[in-house]
């Protein structure tokens, strides 16, 4: 569903990224690994077309989006979290995921009606699927992160994405919102048949939900593949235990 | 139960007796108000609503004047006419300068801003074909009140005014109906996708906002509701000068904005009665407004930033809040 | 065609302008590249400057070298008032939106104007100029007075000055290192808000230092300070904000085409300096010498 073919990225003559490649099949849930550094961040911002690749290309669902804007990209069908929570602060919880259907639906340039009731059930529908209904009064800053966090889910889900790239998306998060996190997010991948792809440093999780595993290691692809081969690869290994070859 | 008094309607009605109640001179403060509460209300849809802060606003204002101003004093064309040109200009130089403006972020924006404005100011300085030159252009006349007085020669209440006073009717009308509209606008999906590119635009991105078109359409929508207050500027002002597109303009109706609210939609206007009774007050007794203007200013800043509205809504807050405790 | 005299002339008019621009602007380059804010109230420095050593000449009577302890004090205590400004009230505002720092920069500009107005009136004050550089050098035919020579050569010896300590002593590190991340250097354990407040102070006796020395040459009045923050805006802009040497381009520049400008296009002038501004902006936002802010 998403093919990244040798993408390349350099900052200032720092090179982030040089030729990764990898492919994350429909349906499938995903990771990408790898020490900090790794460019983990800078893969997802080309991706999604926050930044443009210096070479490469990537592909979704068979067509080229290679440094297609974000706004654009969203229509299409993909959905992304970001690694510091990104949600619109001053906007009550029920209002950040109005915004996105408003936007997703087309009604973004209606000058004249009144946004009040617009999208209320659809709205509704995915609180109450992220858990967060009871709370759809609040403002969204003020929540807790773990919340914040489920409401840029919500967010997310509200423009229908085929395929979700989340950004470590149990960032700052204690192992009982891991856990719960990671849960939420694998059931709603499973009932809206979702393809899942997201970066992680806490390997319990990746391991445990992950089909696929892409290591990056300074800017490079170390190792591609199913979690027990990964687990056993001697690359991955030495980057990641310190063990000699 | 104090939402549901339709207090805009009771102010606009109450609005109609200043004249008959007062003084020729608070007709003149009042109707100086609702020409700026139109004005700042245009510059916030920028600032409060999208994140855009403008230094540059008076621009718009300023053309449109001009284009008023030019269109009857040289051109003898109606009011009815030359009023919508006012803010048709205004949206054609916003789409214009807008469409450079928002490819730049924050205090670059903001500097772009200024330097247009300065450009228009410039212009309107030097042009003394078209604009007058320096000297502006005195004595733009009033809309033909005719229809109006042939009217008021029917109905027993309505006669023995002005033809100021019949302008200040007609800015009411008029300045109202742009204010309903703006208010629409902001609260219509489309000003609901500019709050979000003030909350986070990096988000707003990623819900499909192209961000750059919306806000040249909010600096539009701006553009042209200054236009349509600066038309109807120039002829109360009875007559059109280059210092409404002056920076300093730009400055005070940005202060205005800041002293009723940002938060707000009513937040600006209020900010115009405030700060155009409060200088009207000051200068009766004192020559050092700006002395008075800074010095409130800066207690703003450091004490209220959510301004007069954002005050006046944490304290009804703090009521309600008290009341539910008891 | 006009001839070598009068070009030269000319050319040596817009140095002079541009010189004071350098000292002016360079202050607001400096604190927009540490504090990244925009200083309205810089002009207002300038112009207390003006009237400081306006009032310094007058109290100090006659004596040797009068103007030049008035120019020296007046800058000195320009850069006290901006110290304790920053110290007491700017510093309140760091971390809030910018657009409460810009307009609190504006606030100055206008409790400053008419505390101007208060002490000093609004008739203009003059400053003669200061014996050793009274009378004019002939050169290819044109008349440059000395003090304006003085000043063309004040210019780049302050600009060097300024550079050496940039780069060489310790305080100028520190102003570089925060103007490129302050978090970091916070972190190191440098007292960043004594540095913020120290880059104001030195910028506002840069500001002050300018008005004090044009004094012999333009008159001292209200609203010398809005006239003249425009314009070190467009040079600041023209070289780049926070880039030292962009400055002074930039004011080479904006002095040589605003003087050959009212030469050649008399009712251009005005509008050519925001165009230039604008067209900068558009093309080229972080100026000639300047570099993207991230």
């Amino acid at each position: 569903m998403l093919d990244v073919r040798d993408l390349r990225k350099s900052f200032d003559g720092f090179q982030a990224l040089s030729g990764v490649s990898f492919t994350v099949p429909r349906g499938s849930i995903s990771a990408i690994i790898g020490p900090n550094g790794a460019g983990k961040t800078t893969l997802f911002n080309l991706i999604t077309g926050h930044l443009r690749p210096d070479a490469g290309s990537v592909s979704f669902k068979g067509r080229e989006i290679t440094g297609i804007a974000p706004h654009d990209l969203c229509r299409l069908g993909m959905g992304r979290s970001f690694q510091r929570t990104n949600i619109f602060p001053r906007l009550s919880v029920f209002q950040n995921i109005q915004a996105a259907f408003l936007c997703h639906r087309g009604r973004g340039w209606n000058l004249l009606a009144s946004v009040d009731r617009l999208y209320r059930d659809e709205t509704e529908a995915l609180l109450v699927s992220v858990g967060l209904l009871d709370k759809a009064g609040e403002v969204a800053g003020f929540l807790s992160h773990g919340n914040q966090k489920q409401l840029e889910l919500g967010i997310t889900l509200a423009l229908e994405p085929e395929i979700l790239l989340l950004d470590e998306p149990t960032a700052g998060m204690s192992a009982q919102e891991t856990r719960e996190s990671i849960r939420l997010i694998e059931r709603i991948a499973r009932e809206r048949g979702l393809t899942l792809l997201f970066t992680e440093h806490d390997m319990e999780v990746v391991f445990a939900i992950a089909h696929h595993i892409t290591v990056l290691h300074q800017g490079e692809v170390i190792a591609d593949g199913a979690p027990e081969e990964v687990r056993r690869h001697p690359e991955v290994r030495r980057v990641y235990l310190g063990e000699r070859q | 139960m104090i939402q549901r008094v339709p207090w805009a309607l009771l102010v606009f009605v109450a609005a109609f007796f200043v004249p008959a109640a007062s003084l020729r001179y608070y007709t003149f403060l009042a109707n100086d108000v609702v020409i700026w509460a139109l004005f700042a209300t245009s510059l916030n849809l920028l600032v409060g609503y999208t994140g855009l802060v403008s230094f540059g606003h008076a621009a718009y204002f300023g053309i449109g004047a001009y284009t008023t101003g030019i269109l009857m004093k040289k051109l003898g064309v109606s009011f009815l006419l030359a009023f919508p040109a006012a803010g048709v200009s205004g949206a054609l130089f916003a789409l214009v300068f807008g469409f450079f403006c928002v490819r730049l972020t924050r205090i670059y924006f903001a500097m772009l801003t200024l330097a247009f404005a300065q450009i228009v100011w410039a212009i309107c300085f030097k042009w003394n074909e078209v604009t007058g030159g320096e000297q502006g252009m005195p004595e733009i006349p009033y809309p033909d009140f005719g229809w109006l007085e042939r009217v008021a020669a029917w109905l027993p209440f309505v006669g023995g005014y002005r033809t100021s006073d019949y302008f200040y009717f007609l800015t009411l009308v008029l300045v109202a109906a742009c204010l309903w509209l703006l208010r629409r606008v902001v609260g219509s999906p489309f000003g609901r996708m500019l709050t979000t590119i003030r909350e986070n635009p990096e988000r707003a991105e990623f819900i499909g906002v192209n961000v750059r078109r919306y806000e040249l359409a909010a600096f539009v929508v701006a553009g042209a509701f200054a236009g349509l207050a600066g038309g109807l500027f120039g002829i109360f002002n009875r007559g059109v000068f280059p210092d409404f597109a002056y920076w300093t303009k730009s400055s005070e109706v940005l202060i205005m904005t800041l002293l009723g609210g940002m938060g707000t939609f009513i937040g600006p206007a209020l900010g115009a009665l405030v700060l155009i009774w409060l200088n009207q007050q000051i200068v009766s007794y004192t020559q050092y407004w700006p002395l008075v203007l800074g010095t409130i200013l800066i207690v703003l800043l450091f004490v209220f930033p959510g301004g007069i509205a954002g005050a006046m809504e944490s304290a009804a807050r703090r009521l309600r809040r008290g009341r539910q405790v008891a | 065609m006009p001839d070598l005299s009068f070009v030269f002339a000319q050319a040596l008019s817009g140095l002079t302008a541009a010189m004071f621009l350098f000292l002016i602007a360079s202050g607001l380059s400096l604190i927009f590249g540490v504090l990244r804010v925009l200083n309205f109230a810089h002009g207002s420095f300038y112009m207390l400057g003006a009237y400081g050593a306006y009032q310094f000449v007058h109290w100090l009577g006659t004596g040797p070298g009068r103007f030049w302890w008035a120019v020296l004090l007046s800058a000195l205590c320009v850069a006290v008032l901006g110290g304790l400004v920053e110290r007491f009230l700017f510093q309140r505002l760091y971390g809030k939106e910018e657009l409460y720092q810009l307009l609190f920069t504006y606030a100055l500009v206008l409790i400053l104007s008419d505390a101007a107005k208060i002490l000093w009136g609004t008739q203009q004050k003059s400053v003669s100029r200061p014996p050793g550089l009274t009378g004019a050098l002939s050169l290819f035919g044109a008349t440059i007075p000395y003090y304006n020579l003085f000043i063309i050569l004040l210019g780049p010896a302050i600009a060097l000055g300024f550079w050496f300590a940039l780069q060489r002593t310790r305080a100028g590190r520190f102003i570089r290192a925060a103007a490129l991340d302050r978090e970091t250097l916070g972190a190191l354990g440098v007292n960043v808000n004594a540095l913020y407040t120290g880059v104001f102070v030195l910028a506002s006796f840069l500001g002050g230092l300018g008005g004090a020395l044009i004094t012999p040459m333009r008159s001292v009045v209200p609203g010398m300070d809005t006239e003249v923050i425009v314009e070190a805006f467009v040079v600041v802009v023209i070289g780049g904000l926070g880039s030292f040497w962009g400055t002074f381009l930039g004011a080479l520049i904006y002095g040589q085409v605003l003087s050959f400008g009212i030469l050649f296009f008399p009712r251009f002038s005005i509008f050519s300096m925001f165009a230039l501004m604008a067209a900068v902006l558009i093309i080229r936002p972080w100026g000639l010498l300047g570099k993207p802010l991230k």
